[in-house]
């Protein structure tokens, strides 16, 4: 019988499956298909994904870290008060040559001052190009960060800013902070064409692009004069939507590596011998924001009490089904500046009942609990979750009231502070800690503002400034550690999860990393 | 009949408004706005927010952004995907040709097994044949194409390793689309193997996507060929001696076929429908597939522009089907 199947299976696919063992190419089977290839004006980690294997930025992050390292810029010079900052470009990069288009020189400062006035200045021929939309500088605050962009000489640039902002070499090794060709694109504004330069990528990055079919498949080849040395592996996206089909492909040897497994199929991964399930905490934050500026809220006996109250372990083990990491800290433990010797409150509903005794509320009150419409990457559950910590206030004579809205107007409302209790989250950027503890600085804690604690604590959001305008890591570090001490004991929010991320690789992929920015890069990845 | 062809085809128009009206308040209904669902929980600044809005028309009044959207159908404008920034009507071009190609193999594959299905349980009638075709044909129409096609991948492609998962063709072949179609543009590449890896690929989504409507066509036919049989002609033929062949497969069968064709008729609006859901599972990169992504971000234009342009197809198909069950019974159009 086993004679007969082989059989069969042979003829039904000759010159099919057989082949793909023989070239030497990597199959990541991606998730979706991308907008375009500009990282520019892409938000979603699809499309981003998708381009980042053609282009570099100025300084880069080390590959399954957040750590920033040199890239296209070889070094840097900060002056004194932080304003000033002198990139050193890599001399001797090629651009790749696509269909229509052959570089005739190297990278160079030109690239650079092009790549930012197409999203900063508005009389820059392609600002308006392919909707003109750049949401991530200008969420990153750059129009505002900037104030000039000068050309020293071919391979030196400086950057002014209007004041010290320590995040802002993480900001660049962002992907909106992509150097394009500027040769490239005078010659599509030459031909009347502008939008090919989004859609057909030419960048300085490890892999050349080859094709795209949409819904299909991404191809992209090693590029030989990659000025970091040439990828062992051709690069093909196998645009693969639904993710029992992506395992079943992985499963057969179609793919070497998918992003974001059915959290049913974890089990059956794991257990394949072909394959390891690679993991990762996320560079993420579920958390349920006490607004401080309510009663009785406003009273840390109070928010003490609901947090021994809630029990976190059940949070994790029936929402996250065990694909998270129980939260004690604001920040995620894969970025730096986490201060690891916090001891998280436990579960405890005495003490619970003692603090609610001294806040005068031994007989409970009632206040709302409300919930996020939508499944997000650090809160797969928020209305269970919500269940489960009624049901642990109820114990304390906490009757909550459970509330939802749309999800833009979910936002909106809690950003404007008609919550008592709310959950919402938050995914890094950068791995720059600032990113996340902004969330409960001052100037966020304004009606509207991303604070949904609203709370203001003038020695923590000291802090948050002073380490934002220094850029001495060692300092930062320290100042960083502090914050959370302060956010331990004032308890503004419950941190809930850190969701834990998976990703299935086959045993023959090698150098293969789990970003904890969400990335799936492959520069340096071979096949056994 | 040109009186009976001008009515089914001045229908279309009003339809037409009414689709286009129906996809234009339910999309507005879905809660999540493009805009927001870009941004995630970042949020953008009140004013970016209303620029946008501004910039897509979606500040307008709704019943004003419905009005300039059918000026703009009128003007063969369908609109402008808000992710990819190209037209409508050029993603659907190069789309459709990969779900026309599939939801062909599984009409074939539907009418070729459903038709013998039905007329082999017709003439075995009460048999354990009949029972058991039946009973197939029941199963089939109420499997959900979700977990049917999971099952199939489970079983083909993991366990056995016969059939790939998805997608159209093995990605090791490389060459450009020219019809659109893999099959023809596999053999028109010179790629050893090509072909057949194309072919391999259309298996298991042939399958799933024909399911249903093999199991309608086979019950179809099962009833009108029993109605068939039942009538004086059939007797007279049989009392003439003709063999059971001639009978069935000339006399009866051509007759039975006029209900089947209106069935397979309605069957494409229901093979459309399959093929969102089998595209999905497949990776089939055909209009299915892209209208579940444009759902997930909310692409107005693409949704309006597809399910308008997909109703087209499925409203001319069935005015086809009316014209040919006119001419193969010709009573139809004076009855109307």
């Amino acid at each position: 019988m086993k004679r007969f199947t082989g059989l069969l299976a042979a003829t039904m696919l000759i010159g099919g499956l057989a082949t793909a063992a023989e070239a030497k190419t990597l199959v990541y089977c991606a998730e979706g298909s991308p907008e375009n290839f500009n990282p520019q004006i892409n938000t979603t980690g699809t499309s981003l994904d998708a381009a980042r294997p053609a282009f570099n930025q100025l300084v880069q992050f080390e590959p399954g870290t957040t750590n920033v390292i040199p890239g296209l810029a070889e070094k840097w010079d900060v002056s004194p008060d932080g304003t000033v900052i002198t990139f050193h470009l890599r001399k001797g990069v090629k651009f790749h040559s696509v269909k229509g288009f052959t570089p005739t020189r190297d990278f160079n400062a030109d690239d650079v001052i092009f790549s930012f006035d197409r999203q900063w200045k508005k009389d820059n021929p392609y600002h308006d190009v392919s909707g003109g939309a750049y949401d991530y500088f200008n969420d990153m605050g750059m129009p505002d960060l900037l104030k000039s962009i000068e050309k020293i000489d071919d391979y030196t640039v400086k950057f002014t800013l209007t004041r010290p902002e320590a995040p802002f070499l993480a900001n660049l090794a962002m992907d909106f902070a992509t150097i394009l060709s500027a040769e490239y694109a005078d010659a599509m504004l030459k031909a009347g064409t502008p939008e090919q330069v989004d859609q057909v990528p030419v960048g300085t990055g490890p892999f050349e692009f080859v094709a795209y079919q949409k819904d299909a498949v991404i191809r992209y080849k090693a590029f030989p004069e990659y000025w970091g040395g040439a990828p062992k592996i051709d690069l093909v996206f196998a645009i693969t939507k639904d993710p029992t089909a992506r395992w079943a492909k992985v499963q057969n040897g179609e793919c070497h590596v998918m992003p974001y497994p059915n959290p049913a199929d974890l089990t059956a991964i794991g257990k394949d011998p072909n394959v390891d399930l690679m993991q990762q905490p996320g560079l993420n934050i579920g958390y349920l924001a006490f607004n401080v500026t309510k009663k009785p809220f406003d009273d840390k006996r109070v928010r003490l009490a609901v947090t021994y109250a809630i029990d976190k372990d059940a949070i994790l083990k029936d929402v996250y089904l065990g694909a998270g990491q129980p939260a004690k800290n604001f920040i995620p433990p894969t970025i730096w500046g986490y201060n690891d010797a916090i001891v998280d409150y436990p579960h405890d509903v005495e003490k619970a009942k003692e603090l609610l005794k001294e806040a005068g509320l031994e007989n409970g009150f009632e206040t709302d609990l409300w919930w996020m419409p939508v499944q997000r990457p650090y809160n797969p559950n928020a209305k269970r979750v919500a269940e489960i910590i009624q049901s642990d206030l109820e114990k304390l004579n906490i009757k909550s009231t459970l509330v939802s809205y749309e999800w833009g107007e979910y936002r909106k409302r809690l950003q404007a502070g008609e919550h008592q209790m709310g959950q919402l989250g938050w995914t890094g950027d950068n791995g720059d800690p600032d990113n996340f503890f902004f969330l409960l600085g001052c100037d966020a804690a304004r009606e509207g503002g991303q604070n949904l604690s609203k709370w203001c604590n003038k020695d923590f959001d000291d802090k948050l400034k002073k380490a934002k305008g220094t850029f001495d890591k060692a300092e930062r570090t320290k100042l960083y550690e502090e914050m959370q001490v302060i956010a331990h004991d004032e308890v503004p929010v419950f941190t809930i999860a850190h969701s834990v991320v998976f990703e299935p690789v086959r045993k023959e992929v090698v150098g293969y990393k789990v970003s904890p920015l969400g990335r799936h890069e492959f520069q340096d990845v071979d096949l056994k | 009949m040109i009186g009976f062809i001008v009515r089914r085809v001045l229908l279309v128009i009003p339809t037409f408004v009414a689709i286009a009206f129906l996809t234009f308040v339910a999309i507005r209904l879905v809660p999540g706005d493009p805009i927001e669902v870009r941004t995630g929980e970042r949020g953008i600044s009140p004013e970016r927010l209303a620029y946008f809005r501004h910039e897509l028309g979606l500040d307008q009044p709704v019943w004003k952004q419905f009005l300039d959207y059918l000026w703009q159908l009128a003007h063969g404008n369908f609109g402008t995907s808000l992710s990819t920034h190209a037209p409508v009507l050029t993603e659907f071009a190069t789309l459709f040709p990969a779900t026309l190609e599939l939801a062909l193999c599984a009409m074939i594959f539907a009418v070729v097994l459903g038709v013998p299905a039905g007329v082999i349980a017709a003439t075995r009638r009460g048999s354990f044949i009949d029972y058991s075709l039946m009973g197939v044909a029941l199963t089939g129409f109420s499997m959900p194409i979700f977990w049917w096609g999971l099952l199939l991948i489970l079983f083909f492609s993991v366990t056995l390793g016969w059939t790939p998962v998805s997608g159209r063709i093995d990605l090791l072949y490389y060459f450009e689309p020219v019809t659109g179609f893999m099959l023809i543009d596999s053999l028109l590449s010179d790629q050893d193997g090509a072909f057949l890896s194309a072919l391999s690929h259309l298996i298991l989504p042939t399958i799933v996507l024909g399911t249903i409507p093999l199991a309608t066509i086979a019950r179809m036919t099962r009833s009108a060929m029993l109605e068939v049989l039942g009538e004086d002609y059939v007797r007279t033929a049989r009392a003439k001696g003709l063999s059971p062949f001639r009978i069935v497969g000339i006399h009866a069968l051509r007759n039975a076929l006029i209900p089947v064709v209106t069935v397979i008729g309605l069957q494409v609006g229901m093979l459309m429908a399959g093929a969102v859901l089998t595209e999905y599972i497949f990776s089939w990169p055909g209009i299915g597939t892209w209208l579940i992504e444009s759902i997930q971000r909310r692409d107005y234009p693409v949704l309006q522009g597809g399910i308008l342009l997909v109703s087209a197809i499925v409203i001319l198909i069935n005015i086809l089907v009316d014209l040919l069950y006119g001419v193969l019974n010709p009573r139809i159009r004076h009855a109307r």
